[in-house]
């Protein structure tokens, strides 16, 4: 009800507030979140332990979040903006040097109360921080040379920090989604022209570089391409998971194989099959119907948030807005493409089905953002 | 810094229009993934739902119940009974030492057992289950059973293995099963997977290896769930196998176990065969052994002693022996010379000790000559000038004729192993086997059954049946498979001059039961039961010396064919004693003795033996009443 109210002038306060709340975005969550429980408690062979009853649990406490950081009006965030970021750059570097290592990678600090994963919090912070930017700078000067470079940097920065950990999955996410911020901010066509046609000759120049002292990706990663592109090159080992992943999705059929009854992930031949190959568990229990029913969802959580930043006239509420989406986006069309084999494999979880504290928490942080953009939009 | 109204409306058209712009790439590209979904999920789904199935279903066999044999009276004389493994589980068992430690004080182990126990998980996958004893008691699985709280991971498993409740009787009939070798899977073409299966056992020799087909059945598989490292995780689909056929055998356990017992120490050869169907009643082989000791591989101190017995004990000496039948092959001699008319029945010979052939001199075995004798006397007597000059006259391609038609030289199929053929020669068959033409004294020697000439016990049973009815009887070893009786082969008429017949089982009447016939000693009183026969004493080197003088291995073997009753042939008889002496004083009392059995269908009364032996023989019965056939004593659950 309170969506549609546009005409309610008066701007809500106190705990009237969570009526105002883009509630549908609320339900969309809730439901693809329900999904992931039913998928973890399958994969766990009909239990709630190890994992659909902590994702329950964090869901429950992301859910709490996402409404107190919706009750902070938008322009608090805004002006937090800047130290956001700058703690998060902070911590890519503490990684660096205090970070624990995990799946062959430095991703995790541990703060003691909570082990953060300072990469997944970039990813937010990077587009409040880009929003905030962008809605200082006057329209007038966006599209000129060093307020784009500016930009650029503050993505790179990052980027780089990440891709060293090293994570190629998350600086492609935050490299895509600063590059869409700048572009929903309305910078010239021409940079991403010629951007496209520099990311072509990098690509050419990465691959060139293999085996040579300047190699500017660890052999593992240039394994993970040579797999994606020839996945029956290395059927027993990194090919193997591409492969049994597609066994999955493709024994499903229309309707799935039933709750509890998917034979590949239930006997572990899918490797990860509680975090970032879950998709596959969901798409052969329940088959066609299931995968396209979750993709629905997806995509109206995207369709609900560019709606309300369409109709929210605060420009900093708009970015940040479309810009969480386009990372919420980004999040599950690389863990889609991933497992149905279109992708490299490069360990992007499925946004809140996987199993995952850190990501899950930073999500709904994230969609906090979103609803105090939304409830406390110019009316 | 505040914006103006205009330029904030601006930007914001701007930012929507590209919002909207990006919105539309996000879900085309979201279309993009459903449409790969849908190549994957809905058109490619048969061919990926395949590839599932292949990824966690393995086969397993499950190997049939093997079939049991029985004798004809439904006694058994192969079984399966359960058998006893203890097995562990490292991945249930936690501390593999502790828990060994545990069962060690519970059970006998050897430390072999220990040592293997303990070595050999480590080689293997943490789930499967580890042989740590094999073959053990009951008590041992009683008392595992009772301590299971404490001995994780350990349990009792039940197998099956076959026993062979008669033991050593039925060693050379049923014969024995074993695991399968390696050159056993070389030797068939194409092996059944089943046989594939670690100590799965088949039919190593007699009924158990020639009626394998029959009796190993058709393995059952089950179809198993595995994950990625292979544990089985269900059962999914079960598809029982058939067991195998239950057979029964022809023979009587009874007669079996009597004849085995009479036969001890000797080296000897029995087969009581009934006269009508062809029924072996009793296949005995003298020494035997127990087939028990076997199954699950012999020891090498129980084997040992089997391999170098002079008696050799594990020859089937019905079956694979082939001895010159002596006097008992006379009755073919004079068959062929009176079917061919060359002499009548009551035609005499005169016989003047020897016969003068081709300037050397063959002796009959009284050097003072039988004079003149007709059919009747020669046979009574065993004359054997009578039977050279006979076989002068007929030749010797007709007796060999007529003694294949009697069975002689003729493989008698049963289902044992190493059927022997034995051999009535002919003049193409010494050119071929032996580069030599065939010489005049040939004939001579194998018209009493020496010489080239040789018959397995089988084969004199079988001729002697053949006198008796007259009719083409053809040995009988499997009666009924799976309840479904077999069929009786052969058994027309042999299509000879019926009186010659009866002059020839007139003849043998007169060996038994005429005061001055060979077997006179061995005769039976009861009216309705005479026996009638021939004796036979067949040379195992050309000297003639006496008996006693020589070592066991240069003695004579003797031999006895009979059957009775004389009026109403039932059963025929052949009796082998190698090495044993004469046939009237070895072979015929053995004869007598089983025919008499099988007679009376058990132990006969006293009053069925001759007046003066009757003594004797209750000593000898009651002797043999309680004799058990050697058999190993298992350690199954019956004799917990």
């Amino acid at each position: 009800m309170s969506y549609l109210e546009y005409t309610v002038k008066s701007v809500p306060t106190g705990l009237r507030k969570v009526l105002y709340l883009n509630w549908p975005l609320v339900l969309l969550l809730t439901a693809v979140a329900c999904t992931g429980f039913l998928m973890l408690y399958s994969v766990a062979g009909g239990q709630y332990n190890p994992w659909a009853e902590p994702q329950i649990k964090r869901f429950g406490l992301g859910l709490a979040l996402m409404i107190m950081i919706a009750m902070v009006p938008i322009w608090i965030w805004r002006n937090l903006a800047g130290l956001a970021f700058g703690v998060s750059v902070m911590l890519l570097v503490g990684v660096e040097f205090f970070g624990s290592v995990g799946m062959g990678a430095q991703r995790w600090i541990d703060l003691g109360v909570i082990r953060l994963q300072p990469s997944e919090l970039t990813k937010i912070t990077m587009v409040m921080f880009l929003a905030a930017y962008y809605d200082w700078l006057p329209t007038k000067k966006v599209s000129r040379p060093f307020w784009v470079l500016l930009p650029v940097l503050f993505i790179l920065v990052p980027t780089m920090l990440v891709l060293k950990q090293p994570d190629l999955g998350t600086a492609i996410l935050l490299l895509a989604a600063g590059g869409g911020l700048m572009f929903l901010a309305g910078v010239h066509w021409a940079y991403f022209a010629s951007v496209i046609a520099a990311g072509i000759g990098l690509v050419a120049a990465v691959f060139k570089s293999r085996g040579t002292d300047w190699q500017m990706l660890e052999n593992y990663q240039f394994r993970r391409i040579d797999t994606f592109l020839d996945p029956a090159s290395d059927p027993l080992n990194t090919g193997y998971h591409i492969a049994q992943s597609k066994i999955a999705l493709g024994s499903g059929g229309w309707t799935g194989r039933g709750f509890m009854q998917g034979t590949q992930s239930r006997l572990n031949f899918l490797p990860e099959k509680h975090t970032d190959f879950i998709f596959t568990t969901l798409a052969e229990e329940f088959g066609f119907i299931g995968g396209i029913s979750l993709l629905v969802l997806y995509g109206l959580i995207i369709v609900f948030c560019v709606a309300s930043a369409i109709m929210n006239k605060d420009r900093f509420a708009s970015l940040l807005t479309l810009g969480i989406a386009l990372n919420f986006f980004l999040f599950f069309a690389v863990n889609m493409s991933m497992v149905m084999g279109l992708a490299p494999v490069v360990g992007v979880p499925l946004p809140l089905v996987s199993y995952g504290g850190s990501a899950m928490l930073v999500l709904m942080l994230a969609f906090g953002l979103v609803q105090s953009a939304h409830v406390h939009r110019p009316r | 810094m505040r914006r103006s109204r205009a330029e904030t409306d601006a930007s914001h058209v701007k930012l929507s229009r590209r919002a909207a712009l990006l919105g539309g790439v996000q879900l085309l590209f979201m279309g993009g993934l459903a449409a790969r979904m849908q190549y994957l999920q809905v058109d490619q789904a048969d061919q990926f739902r395949l590839l599932a199935e292949e990824n966690r279903i393995n086969i397993r066999l499950i190997p049939p119940v093997r079939g049991e044999i029985f004798d004809r009276n439904g006694m058994k004389l192969a079984q399966n009974v359960p058998s006893y493994r203890i097995v562990m589980v490292r991945e249930d068992a936690g501390n593999v030492e502790e828990v060994i430690g545990r069962l060690a004080d519970l059970i006998d182990l050897t430390p072999e057992q220990i040592e293997n126990a303990l070595a050999e998980p480590k080689r293997s996958e943490r789930f499967l289950p580890v042989t740590i004893a094999e073959d053990v008691s009951w008590e041992v699985v009683s008392a595992v059973s009772v301590n299971a709280p404490a001995l994780p991971g350990i349990t009792p498993e039940v197998g099956s293995t076959r026993v062979y409740p008669r033991g050593s009787d039925f060693a050379h009939v049923v014969g024995r099963v074993g695991s399968v070798s390696e050159k056993d899977l070389e030797a068939l073409e194409d092996p059944d997977a089943v046989l594939r299966i670690p100590r799965f056992q088949i039919g190593k020799i007699n009924v158990e290896a020639r009626e394998e087909a029959l009796l190993r059945g058709v393995a059952g598989t089950k179809q198993v769930e595995v994950n990625a490292t292979g544990r089985v995780m269900r059962e999914l689909e079960r598809r029982e196998g058939t067991a195998g056929a239950d057979i029964q055998l022809t023979v009587d356990a009874k007669l079996q176990n009597y004849i085995q017992a009479r036969l001890s120490g000797e080296s000897a050869a029995v087969v009581v065969m009934d006269c009508e169907k062809g029924d072996i009643l009793a296949n005995s082989s003298a020494p035997s052994y127990d087939p028990n000791l076997f199954i699950g591989g012999i020891l090498s101190k129980d084997y040992d002693p089997l391999l170098v017995d002079k008696y050799r004990p594990l020859v089937n000496k019905t079956v694979q022996g082939a001895y010159p039948p002596g006097s008992t092959f006379k009755m073919m001699t004079a068959m062929a010379a009176i079917e061919a008319g060359i002499i009548g029945p009551d035609e005499t010979v005169y016989c003047p000790g020897h016969l003068e052939v081709g300037g050397r001199r063959f002796h009959c075995w009284k050097r003072g000559g039988h004079g003149w004798v007709d059919l009747e006397n020669s046979l009574k007597q065993s004359c054997d000038v009578y039977y050279y000059d006979l076989a002068l006259k007929v030749g010797i391609e007709k007796i060999s004729a007529m003694s294949n038609r009697f069975g002689l030289g003729v493989r008698h199929d049963l289902a044992l192993s190493s059927v022997n053929s034995g051999l009535t020669p002919t003049k193409e068959w010494k050119l071929a086997n032996r580069g030599a033409s065939w010489v005049i004294g040939d004939t001579v020697n194998a018209s009493i059954g020496q010489g080239f000439m040789l018959a397995s016990p089988l084969q004199l049973a079988v001729m002697t049946a053949r006198l008796a009815t007259g009719r083409d009887v053809r040995p009988r070893l499997v009666k009924t498979v799976n309840g479904i009786e077999q069929p009786i082969e052969g058994n027309g008429p042999l299509d000879m001059n019926e009186n010659n017949l009866r002059k020839m089982r007139k003849s043998m009447y007169a060996v038994v039961n005429d005061r001055r016939g060979t077997a006179y000693r061995s005769r039976i009183i009861a009216d309705d039961m005479r026996m009638a026969g021939k004796t036979g004493t067949s040379q195992v080197r050309s000297v003639v010396v006496n008996n006693a003088d020589v070592p066991w291995e240069q003695r004579d073997h003797a031999l006895f064919v009979g059957y009775a009753p004389y009026d109403n042939p039932r059963y025929a008889c052949a009796v082998l004693v190698e090495h044993g002496g004469g046939g009237s004083a070895a072979a015929a009392p053995i004869a007598r003795d089983a025919l008499l059995q099988a007679l009376y269908n058990g132990e006969p009364p006293l009053e069925a033996y001759p007046a003066a032996d009757r003594d004797r023989i209750e000593i000898q019965q009651r002797a043999l009443r309680d004799v058990k056939p050697q058999a190993r004593v298992k350690k199954g659950k019956d004799q917990a």
